[in-house]
């Protein structure tokens, strides 16, 4: 196998994935965008791991997956807020930060 | 090797195609299900990369708990279960060109890169190894992520909850 073929595939679900945060509305389906991006990096960590014969790329993947457990559930937390407070889950109604 | 990389086409063929799904469909439920289509291409792929230790926790964590804490979120927000409009803002024409700019550069810059580097494997990696790098060589990172899962929970709940 080659290792280009794992890291091109990581960098189409990267891409991907960074469509789905710039064109979604809805902040739950942003949040499903933002975990293909770091599965997009998970793939890459483990292609180098298998790669160099070293598994501290296996351990750097573990904790991204822990994060990223840790990220939706807070992100999940403030869209929650953001329903309650604005009735609607999308995110574009939130800006009244906007001058 | 031919067998491995005929299991890599079929499951990378699976991942973007899904991936896709994810991101295009008109439906908030079905979004989550191709989540899970993507994320078990993905532990397949350690699998491939003989990285199972990896691969178990990529199931149990990603599409035990986050793809049903997705489903609770979807529950919630009380997400319309039929098919929606107006789930994408008007940013599709430009968001296409920077992703596929941002393909196009990373494919360049890789096939460049690593033009054709093999990946020789053995043995699956021992998780006996991945316990003594954690505990050993990673052992405060490991426990700061402890803590910062511990904030994490409490912020989430701190956030979540009515009064």
């Amino acid at each position: 196998m080659l290792l280009n073929q794992f890291l091109i595939l990581a960098a189409i679900l990267f891409g991907i994935g960074m469509y789905g945060v710039l064109v979604r509305r809805n902040g739950v389906l942003v949040l499903m965008s933002v975990e293909l991006m770091l599965n997009a990096v998970n793939l890459n960590l483990i292609a180098f791991s298998a790669r160099l014969q070293e598994t501290s790329g296996q351990v750097f993947s573990l904790f991204v997956i822990t994060i990223a457990a840790a990220e939706v559930g807070v992100g999940l937390a403030i869209i929650l807020l953001l329903f309650r407070n604005f009735r609607s889950p999308d995110l574009d109604e939130v800006h009244q930060m906007k001058g | 090797m031919v067998a491995q990389n005929v299991a890599f086409g079929i499951l990378a063929l699976a991942m973007v195609l899904a991936a896709i799904g994810v991101v295009r469909t008109h439906n908030v439920v079905h979004a989550a299900l191709y989540l899970v289509v993507v994320l078990a291409g993905a532990a397949a792929q350690y699998i491939l990369l003989a990285a199972e230790f990896v691969a178990w926790v990529q199931v149990l964590i990603y599409i035990g708990a986050v793809v049903i804490l997705f489903l609770f979120g979807i529950m919630l927000t009380r997400a319309p279960m039929g098919d929606l409009e107006g789930l994408d803002n008007r940013q599709g024409l430009p968001a296409v060109v920077a992703t596929l700019a941002l393909i196009g550069t990373l494919t360049a810059l890789l096939v460049d890169a690593f033009a054709d580097q093999e990946i020789v494997l053995d043995a699956p990696t021992p998780t006996a190894d991945i316990a003594t790098q954690v505990f050993k060589v990673y052992v405060v990172p490991f426990e700061a992520v402890s803590i910062l899962l511990l904030a994490a929970l409490v912020g989430a709940i701190v956030l979540a909850r009515r009064d």
